[in-house]
């Protein structure tokens, strides 16, 4: 069954106004452009790319935060724009900045979330308890949010997120600001939720390593849909090895390359790129062929960073940051 | 459970919790109002003859910390609404807020819950500062006195709707705090609070009958007798006073209501 359906979504964001009313010189900036996708049930689907990407935008969307301004999505068969109240009684969200009251309890937090839902008295009790001993926050029920960990913290807003047994739960950079224990804990705890629950869950990130635990990945650039499919699967499209070349000429190299082996290959960021099959039978080869040009050379298999080079022809982190989220 | 009373109740709840939590808020609050009181009244005191405004006799037997003392309510008023409503701003993007907007309780209950919350805290402290009554020789009489609670609870709600109709078409709190500077502020100034309307020039008085708070001071002042004479003859009957403050009350509250409620906000 298909949990959330995303058809052709377009979303641009109005030029932004100031307090007086005057437009400001920014004009609208379209941050989605015709994506599509569908994520099944009980799988855990990434939305990964860089900041400006477009899956904050998309996450905003499907948490019927914004409504967007063309194509369709929906979860669970409703409309996120004309039933969002349908939409928002089956989804949990947990929000990268943190959306829990500092100055009240872990225990005064959920509870006014179970009111919210319209969850309360004997019933909100024993969810309550039961959703903090299962983030095994039962002992600091009673603490002030304000005195815990980033990590605790993030634990409570995931408490916060399946208070209400949600069918889909939406994650927005979910492991920001966590240590690198603390991250694992999270993403173990993402892991028994989806085998014990079987719950759906689509996780927006822009760590590669992250992204490898996701059933199946969307990679979002300038808003738009570059790839979607399996990790393994998008790795596979690459085939083989990765080589990378340091060269103080790389442009040279590139030619030189191309002319005597036939095979084909890109500079990135100053730096030559080979896709093949058995580069460590490779590499001797280039080295003897080009040994003044050849600084260091580097053979590791596929992994989506180099999915997303093949995809956009730029470096992850090279993208346009400016376009900072609205 | 009703749905809509039970999240109005949590939200109006939490308010409440977060402002007894917070002792800087509680000061922040209460104490400016106070020292402004004290301060202005004291100092003003020599200068300010009330005598001079004989159309204005029932307030001669007057001194200005008692002049001053109901204008200095709408201050405290004033200051609770604003700080209660300007975490909007900042919950909208990175807060609480957030999780409200994507939940299925509706919007009204939101803004409900949050101005009856701040309400409330604006009229604890009103009624809170009606114990310098007779330390300053303020008397009241027990009929007045709901008189008096019905307008202190009318003008909190009013104030805090305001607030809330402000805050929530900003994106900055410095906006806010321009906004207070510019437009909330003049608007106590020009209320009675400061100084008789009586006796302000004639484009100041028109101005000045045309804000709405005008008529919530005017009220209060009615309610405070001083050697047996209210402070101030009033600008319209009590129950005309009263009805204004209301009216102001349900307007920016339906402003609120609508305009939480438009989509993309």
């Amino acid at each position: 069954m298909e949990v959330v359906v995303v058809d052709h979504l377009n979303h641009t964001y109005p030029a932004r106004r100031t307090v007086r009313g005057r437009l400001s010189q920014r004009a609208g900036r379209q941050a989605l452009k015709d994506v599509s996708f569908a994520v099944q049930e009980g799988e855990i689907f990434g939305l990964l790319g860089p900041n400006g990407g477009g899956k904050t935008t998309t996450f905003h969307i499907l948490s019927t935060f914004i409504p967007p301004t063309g194509g369709r999505a929906s979860v669970f068969g409703h409309d996120v724009q004309r039933e969002p109240s349908r939409v928002r009684e089956r989804l949990g969200v947990v929000f990268q900045y943190p959306s829990l009251d500092k100055k009240l309890t872990v225990w005064e937090n959920l509870e006014h979330q179970g009111h919210l839902y319209g969850l309360w008295g004997a019933d909100l009790k024993e969810r309550i308890g039961t959703v903090l001993s299962r983030v095994r926050l039962l002992d600091r029920a009673r603490d002030l949010v304000e005195v815990l960990s980033g990590g605790l913290r993030r634990r409570v807003e995931l408490a916060k997120g399946l208070l209400h047994r949600p069918g889909l739960l939406l994650l927005d950079e979910p492991s920001t600001g966590l240590d690198p224990g603390a991250r694992r804990d999270l993403w173990d705890y993402l892991g028994e939720l989806q085998s014990r629950e079987k719950m759906t869950m689509v996780v927006t990130t822009h760590l590669m390593e992250e992204a490898e635990k996701c059933d199946r990945v969307a990679i979002l650039n300038e808003g738009q849909l570059v790839a979607l499919g399996t990790p393994e699967s998008l790795k596979h499209e690459i085939g083989g090895d990765v080589i990378s070349i340091e060269s103080s000429k790389p442009d040279e190299l590139q030619t030189a390359i191309e002319k005597r082996f036939a095979a084909s290959c890109k500079v990135v960021d100053g730096s030559v790129r080979i896709e093949r099959e058995r580069g460590h039978e490779f590499i001797p080869q280039l080295v003897s062929a080009f040994p003044d040009l050849v600084r260091s050379v580097r053979l590791g298999k596929p992994t989506l960073e180099d999915v997303f080079i093949l995809k956009t022809g730029h470096r992850f982190w090279s993208s346009d940051l400016e376009g900072e989220r609205a | 459970m009703n749905r809509f009373l039970l999240a109005s109740t949590t939200l109006w709840q939490r308010e409440l919790v977060r402002f007894f939590r917070q002792r800087s808020r509680v000061i922040g609050a209460l104490g400016p109002p106070i020292l402004f009181w004290f301060l202005i009244g004291s100092g003003l005191g020599g200068s300010f003859r009330l005598a001079t405004l004989p159309s204005e006799a029932s307030v001669s037997g007057a001194n200005y910390l008692q002049y001053f003392f109901p204008g200095t309510i709408a201050l405290i008023v004033l200051f609770t609404a604003i700080f209660s409503t300007i975490s909007i701003i900042e919950d909208r993007h990175e807060g609480f807020l957030q999780s409200v907007l994507v939940s299925p309780a509706s919007r009204g209950s939101l803004v409900l819950g949050k101005i009856l919350g701040g309400t409330t805290l604006a009229f604890i402290q009103a009624v809170l500062f009606l114990c310098f009554c007779p330390l300053v020789g303020i008397s009241i009489h027990p009929l007045a006195f709901l008189f008096l609670l019905s307008v202190l609870f009318l003008l909190s709600f009013g104030l805090t709707g305001l607030g809330f109709l402000l805050a929530w078409q900003l994106d900055s709190t410095q906006g806010f705090h321009a906004i207070m500077n510019l437009l909330l502020i003049p608007m106590w100034l020009l209320s009675g609070a400061l100084f008789p309307i009586a006796g302000a020039p004639a484009w100041l008085r028109f101005v000045m009958r045309l804000n709405p708070l005008s008529y919530s001071v005017s009220a209060l002042q009615r309610s405070f007798w001083v050697h047996g004479h209210p402070l101030s003859a009033g600008l319209l009957s009590p129950l005309g006073c009263v009805l204004v403050t209301a009216l102001f009350g349900a307007a920016t509250f339906t402003l609120s209501m609508w305009t939480a409620s438009r989509p993309n906000t």
